[in-house]
């Protein structure tokens, strides 16, 4: 538990500093598209931070987010009991070393114990996969990006099309709040909080790495377009890039209902994996 | 880029103009929903701050600090997201007159208005950027209410040096960066959502 606790204090102190590679490499491309001097330069002070904060060893932002966590857990593994009690630790500990921004408060009194603990947090999202192995992802999302997030209950006859609508019709609406260029994790299907799940999950992957259904990736692609002719742009001050990525996951619906769940991750799009072997062996992926 | 020094430079907000770039140098506060609530329910009981606000900026933000034996140093600070505080943000401006409002996103009318009754703007600094925020932080002269509304939302008061850069989107004379990009956007979404009923038929 101690090692898988360590891992987990590591792995998130890379994900709050060090920006994923596929994200700079998307940011950078973002900016060689602006002809805006605006866009631009916004891009340009946001890959100047992130490669300041790497350096330095310093949180990219200062909102190090709700700590969350999703758990694919294999059904095998003889380590299933250790992992919530090691990312709470874990959680604690990265909040006094790293250090977090402590983050989580009360509902009803506003109160904050400091530690990033508390009723309900650290969000572990279980899923139970074949296999021995553990794989724990980490995604410190902020407040602001996820105050812009959606649920949107269509009318089954609006297929597809209707997606489309409130997608665009959504990232029009929350305009700079969410600190674009966005990737945006679009959940189609399963009801309403299976719908922001997949749109969760969907942020999981890489940015830009294509769904594997041919359909879906073409969905993708589309949706990126789309969003980044709004006009939008760096910070909701006009431009090309409002979004880096779109990643649509989906599962069946009810013939009745049709919901889409509209989750956004600011430009910030921090990650990192922990994989735990059944034989106890840890691996940090940054 | 020009620096504007603050309190030396408060007159001369009032010239900026939607679009200019300025770094800033000098104090500023922070102060995000809570805090805005906070210390306007001081000043409407009469109750004396203990800073003075007018001659700082305001910066929406809630920073990453952390104290060891030589005292606090921020870590992370970028901006929050400004139009959270839009509801209390006119009523704070006429009580406090800061001249320069910073953060990001952008506010809504009843801010640019009250920014045009005192001759200030609201400078936009890019959102996430926290690491290079706080490297234009030199010190931290003070924190109030830490208490009461923990490390993100007290009110911290902070020494920047060529802190930016800030971008006016809002300036006192009717200026407005976010306006143009609203109706870019309106313009764009017809011809989006006719491509997109074109292609389901």
């Amino acid at each position: 538990m101690d090692r898988l606790k360590e891992a987990l204090v590591t792995a998130l102190t890379t994900a709050v500093t060090r920006l994923p590679d596929d994200v700079i490499a998307a940011l950078s491309r973002a900016r060689d598209s602006e002809d805006s001097p605006i866009a631009r330069q916004e891009l340009e002070t946001i890959l100047k931070n992130t490669a300041l904060a790497r350096d330095a060893g310093l949180p990219i932002c200062q909102d190090t987010g709700t700590p969350t966590f999703f758990v694919a857990a294999g059904a095998d593994s003889p380590h299933l009991g250790i992992i919530t009690p090691a990312i709470t630790r874990a959680v604690a500990e990265a909040t006094e070393r790293i250090p977090l921004r402590p983050n989580t408060v009360d509902p009803f009194t506003g109160d904050n114990p400091g530690n990033n603990l508390g009723q309900g947090i650290p969000l572990i999202d279980w899923e139970v996969v074949p296999g021995d192995a553990v794989k724990i992802a980490i995604l410190p999302k902020g407040g602001g990006s996820e105050n812009a997030c959606a649920l949107r209950l269509l009318r089954p006859s609006a297929g597809i099309a209707g997606v489309k609508r409130a997608v665009v019709e959504h990232i029009a609406a929350v305009k700079g709040l969410p600190c674009p260029p966005t990737i945006v994790g679009v959940g189609i299907g399963g009801g309403a909080d299976a719908a922001l799940r997949l749109g969760k999950r969907a942020l999981l992957r890489r940015v830009g790495e294509p769904h594997p259904e041919a359909r879906v990736a073409a969905l993708e692609r589309e949706l990126t377009t789309l969003l980044n002719e709004t006009g939008i742009g760096p910070m909701g001050l006009g431009g090309r890039a409002t979004v880096l990525a779109v990643h649509v996951e989906y599962a069946m619906r009810h013939p009745a209902s049709l919901p889409v769940g509209i989750v956004i991750q600011c430009w910030a799009d921090r990650r990192a994996v922990v994989l735990l072997r059944s034989d106890g062996r840890i691996e940090v992926e940054g | 880029m020009r620096t504007i020094a603050l309190p030396d430079d408060l007159d001369a907000v009032a010239t900026l103009r939607a679009g200019d770039r300025f770094y800033l140098t000098g104090r500023v506060f922070t102060a995000r929903d809570a805090a805005h609530r906070l210390l306007l329910a001081r000043h409407e009981h009469g109750g004396p701050l203990p800073f003075v606000p007018s001659r700082m900026g305001l910066y929406h933000c809630g920073p990453l600090v952390r104290r060891d034996a030589a005292g606090w140093h921020v870590l992370s600070a970028g901006p929050t997201t400004s139009m959270r505080m839009e509801p209390d943000e006119p009523r704070f401006l006429a009580a406090f007159r800061p001249r320069i409002v910073i953060g990001k996103g952008g506010m809504g009318p009843g801010t640019a208005a009250a920014l045009a009754r005192i001759g200030g703007v609201y400078a936009h600094f890019t959102g996430g950027a926290g690491a290079l925020a706080a490297r234009s932080i030199d010190r931290v002269e003070g924190v109030f209410f830490l208490e009461e509304l923990g490390m993100a939302e007290a009110v911290w008061i902070l020494h920047v040096t060529r802190f930016g850069p800030l971008l006016v989107t809002i300036d006192p004379a009717g200026g407005n960066l976010y306006r143009g990009v609203e109706e870019e956007n309106a313009a764009r979404m017809k011809k989006i959502m006719q491509r997109i009923e074109k292609e389901a038929r």
